[in-house]
C-alpha cells in the first residue's frame, strides 16, 4: 500500500492536484465515477453541449451577473470594492452554475433520476430547479439541523418537485448529507445521476464542478478589465467545500500580481468543534473520496464543525484549494460567525444587498483586514449568495 | 501463525461445508462485548473472521453498521485499539486468520508504516480497505506486504472484466466480492444471477471469494453455500449482538449449519 505524498509521481494524474484529490470510493463506485469522467470528457468536447449550456446560463440562470460596485462600503473602507453578484443568479447562488451543466450532463447520458447533498440549501434548491425543468425526478439528502436553519430552502425544493430526505445521523449537516447521497449513488448508479454541489467529492467532481463555476471568474475579469482598465489587488471568496471561490480564483491563477484569499468559516473560536476552518485546524486527510485538508481528531476521526453558516459547515476543503494553498497560490484565512453576521447587516446598510450567510464572510475579512490594501485599491469579492434564507438568523 | 485467506477457505471446503466469516465492529456494545462476541463466533465455527474498524463517515456502509460504529466510538474504540483486541484474542489462543476491517483516513492519520507495525504486532493477518480502490493503493509491494500480511481487493457487481483481473493481482490470497450494489445492511434473497456471477469473478480474479453485503440469514447462505469460497455476515450479526454474546452465537451456529454443502 502507497499513499501518494508531496512529491508523488501521480501529481500529474487526472484528479490529482499535487498531492491533493483522487478517488478513494468503494469499489462499487469506480465504474459508475468512470462513466461520468467519461461522460464529461465527451460533452466538454462537444460544441452542441456548450451551446446549450451558454443558452441555459443566459435564458434561464441570468448570465452574465452584473459587477456592482460598493460605493458607500468603498468610501468606509477606502478602498475601491467590486461585487460579483452571484446572488442575482436564479435561485439565489452560484450553485446554479453547476446543477445546470450537472443536469444536461444527466439526460445526455440517459439517467432517469438525479440526486444531491445540500448543506445550506442553495445546492438543493439548484438541483431541484435544473431537475425540474429537465422533467426528471429529483431527492435531496440534507442534514435535519440543516432543514431546522434553512427552512425556506425546504419549502422551496419541495415546491419545485423535488423530495428531500432527512438525514439524522452524525451531525445531521452537510457531512452527513454527502454520505447518504453517495449510499443512495451506490444502490442505484445505473439510473440514477449524482450532482455533487461543490468542488469536492471523488474524480472528475472537483474537475468538473470548478469547470461549470468558471464562468463566474471569466465574466469577472473581463467586467473589471472594462470598468478599471486593470486588474484587482486582490480577489476574495468565501469557502466551504470550495466552488464559488474556485470558480473566481480559475480566471486569475495567471495574472501573478491578483492575490487570492479564501475564507473559511472562524465559527466561535478555534476549539474543535466550534469552527470549519480546515486550514487553521485540520491535516490531510481522506473524506467522501478525496485527499485534502480535514478537520480531524489524532485518530484519524472526522471531527464536529460548526459555522453559522450551513453552506460553509463541512469539515473538508476542496482538494484544487489544498493545492493552491500548498503552492502558495492562494491563501486562507478565517471570518468568525459575529464577524461574519455584522458584515451582513453592514451590506445591507450601506449597499442595499442582504447576502448570505456564506457570503458575508468573505465581506467579514475585507472589512478585518482593509489596513492591508493600499489606499484605492481595486478589490473584488464573490458575493456567492443572497441572504433571504438566512432572515432567521439575522434578525431572530 | 495463521494461515492465508485463501487456505483457511479451502481447507474448510475440504472438510465439507463453505467458509464461515462473521464480521463484528471493535467496541461495540463495548471492548469487552465485543471481545466476548469475537470469541463467541471463533467458538461456533468462524474460519476466518473480520474485525470492523469503526469510522465516524461510513459510506460503505447501512443503518446496523453506522448504529455500530457510533456506539463504538462513543465508547473511545480506536484503530490502534481495534488491533488491541486482534492482540487479546491471539493471546487466548485464536489461530483463525483475522482481517481488519477499515476505512484508509484512520490509517493516514496513524501513518502506513507504523499501521503495517501495529497489525503485524497484534497478530493481523489481512487488512481490507473499503474506500481504497486498487489505483490507488497502487501495485507495489507496499509496507502491509513487508510484514506479511495480506491486502483484501474488492470486487463489485459493477466491476469490468478488465479490473477484475487486476483486482486478483493486487489482492492478496483472496478476493472480498460485494455480492449487490449499495451498502451493508440486511436484506431479503439475493441479488440476481449470484450464482453466475460469482464463477465469473472468481475465474477473473483467479482467487478464491469472500462473499458479503446483505447476506443475513441462512437461507440466504445455504443458496450461496455451492459458489462462495467464504460467505460474510455482518449486519445480521450486530443486530443479534445488541442482546448479547449469546443471541451472536445462536445465530452464528445456525449459519455455520447452513453452509455445508
Amino acid at each position: 500500500m502507497k499513499i501518494p505524498s508531496h512529491g508523488s509521481p501521480k501529481a500529474n494524474r487526472p484528479g490529482w492536484f499535487g498531492p491533493f484529490g483522487g478517488r478513494f470510493v468503494p469499489e462499487t463506485l469506480i465504474e459508475p465515477l468512470r462513466e461520468l469522467e467519461a461522460a464529461y470528457a465527451a460533452a466538454r468536447r462537444d460544441p452542441r453541449f456548450k451551446a446549450e449550456l451558454g443558452h441555459e446560463l443566459a435564458t434561464f440562470v441570468g448570465r452574465p451577473t452584473p459587477l456592482t460596485f460598493a460605493g458607500r462600503l468603498s468610501q468606509e473602507l477606502g478602498l475601491r470594492v467590486w461585487l460579483k453578484r452571484e446572488d442575482l443568479t436564479h435561485t439565489g447562488a452560484h450553485k446554479i452554475n453547476n446543477t445546470v451543466g450537472q443536469v444536461l450532463l444527466a439526460r445526455r447520458m440517459g439517467k432517469k433520476r438525479v440526486i444531491a447533498e445540500t448543506g445550506a440549501g442553495q445546492h438543493g434548491v439548484a438541483a431541484a430547479a435544473a431537475a425540474a425543468r429537465a422533467g426528471l425526478p429529483c431527492v435531496v439528502y440534507m442534514g435535519t439541523d440543516d432543514m431546522a436553519r434553512q427552512a425556506p430552502n425546504v419549502a422551496r425544493m419541495r415546491m419545485m418537485g423535488a423530495t428531500v430526505v432527512a438525514v439524522d445521523s452524525g451531525s445531521r449537516t452537510l457531512k452527513d448529507a454527502t454520505s447518504e447521497a453517495l449510499r443512495a449513488w451506490s444502490s442505484d448508479s445505473r439510473e440514477t445521476f449524482y450532482v455533487l454541489g461543490s468542488a469536492l467529492g471523488p474524480h472528475p467532481y472537483p474537475t468538473m464542478v470548478r469547470d461549470f463555476q468558471t464562468v463566474i471568474g471569466v465574466e469577472a475579469r473581463a467586467q473589471i478589465l472594462k470598468e478599471e482598465k486593470r486588474l484587482p489587488r486582490e480577489v476574495i471568496a468565501c469557502v466551504g467545500g470550495g466552488s464559488n471561490a474556485i470558480g473566481i480564483f480559475t480566471a486569475f491563477l495567471k495574472d501573478k500580481s491578483v492575490a487570492l484569499t479564501g475564507v473559511e468559516a472562524g465559527g466561535t473560536g478555534m476549539a474543535p468543534g466550534r469552527h470549519a476552518a480546515r486550514f487553521a485546524g485540520g491535516f490531510p486527510g481522506v473524506l467522501h473520496g478525496t485527499r485534502t485538508y480535514l478537520l480531524q481528531d489524532a485518530n484519524g476521526q472526522v471531527l464536529p464543525t460548526h459555522s453559522i453558516s450551513a453552506g460553509l459547515d463541512y469539515p473538508a476543503v476542496g482538494p484544487e484549494h489544498a493545492e493552491l494553498r500548498r503552492i502558495g497560490r492562494a491563501r486562507y484565512v478565517h471570518a468568525s460567525d459575529k464577524d461574519a453576521l455584522a458584515a451582513a447587516h453592514e451590506l445591507c446598510r450601506l449597499e442595499g444587498i442582504l447576502p448570505a450567510l456564506e457570503s458575508s464572510h468573505a465581506i467579514a475579512y475585507l472589512i478585518k483586514a482593509r489596513k492591508r490594501f493600499k489606499k484605492d485599491g481595486v478589490v473584488l469579492v464573490n458575493l456567492s449568495g443572497r441572504g433571504d434564507k438566512d432572515l432567521g438568523t439575522l434578525c431572530p | 501463525m495463521p494461515v492465508s485467506l485463501a487456505r483457511a477457505l479451502s481447507d474448510r471446503r475440504a472438510s465439507g461445508r463453505a467458509g464461515f466469516v462473521p464480521f463484528l465492529v471493535a467496541g461495540d456494545p463495548s471492548y469487552a462485548g465485543s471481545l466476548r462476541a469475537a470469541r463467541a463466533l471463533i467458538a461456533a465455527g468462524a474460519d476466518i473472521l473480520e474485525v470492523g474498524v469503526p469510522f465516524s463517515d461510513p459510506v460503505a456502509d447501512g443503518p446496523a453498521i453506522q448504529a455500530a460504529g457510533q456506539r463504538a466510538l462513543a465508547k473511545g474504540m480506536t484503530l490502534k485499539k481495534a488491533a488491541g483486541l486482534v492482540k487479546e484474542l491471539r493471546r487466548g489462543g485464536a489461530t483463525i486468520p483475522v482481517v481488519l476491517f477499515t476505512y484508509l483516513n484512520p490509517i493516514l492519520r496513524m501513518g502506513t508504516k507504523q499501521f503495517a507495525r501495529l497489525c503485524s504486532s497484534s497478530g493481523v493477518s489481512a487488512v481490507l480497505i473499503v474506500d481504497l480502490p486498487i489505483e490507488e493503493s497502487t501495485a507495489t509491494e507496499g509496507e502491509l506486504a513487508r510484514y506479511g500480511i495480506e491486502s483484501v481487493a474488492l470486487a463489485s457487481p459493477t466491476t469490468t472484466d478488465r479490473r477484475l483481473a487486476k483486482i486478483g493481482r493486487a489482492s492478496g490470497t483472496a478476493v472480498y466480492y460485494v455480492s449487490r450494489e449499495g451498502v451493508t445492511g440486511v436484506r431479503k434473497g439475493l441479488a440476481p444471477n449470484l450464482a453466475q456471477r460469482i464463477s465469473h469473478v472468481k475465474k477473473m480474479t483467479g482467487k478464491p471469494l469472500m462473499v458479503g453485503f446483505g447476506v443475513a440469514e441462512p437461507s440466504q447462505a445455504r443458496k450461496l453455500a455451492p459458489y462462495a469460497d467464504g460467505v460474510v455476515v455482518g449486519s445480521a450479526l450486530v443486530l443479534a449482538g445488541a442482546s448479547g454474546a449469546g443471541d451472536v452465537s445462536r445465530l452464528a451456529k445456525r449459519l455455520v449449519k447452513a453452509l455445508e454443502i
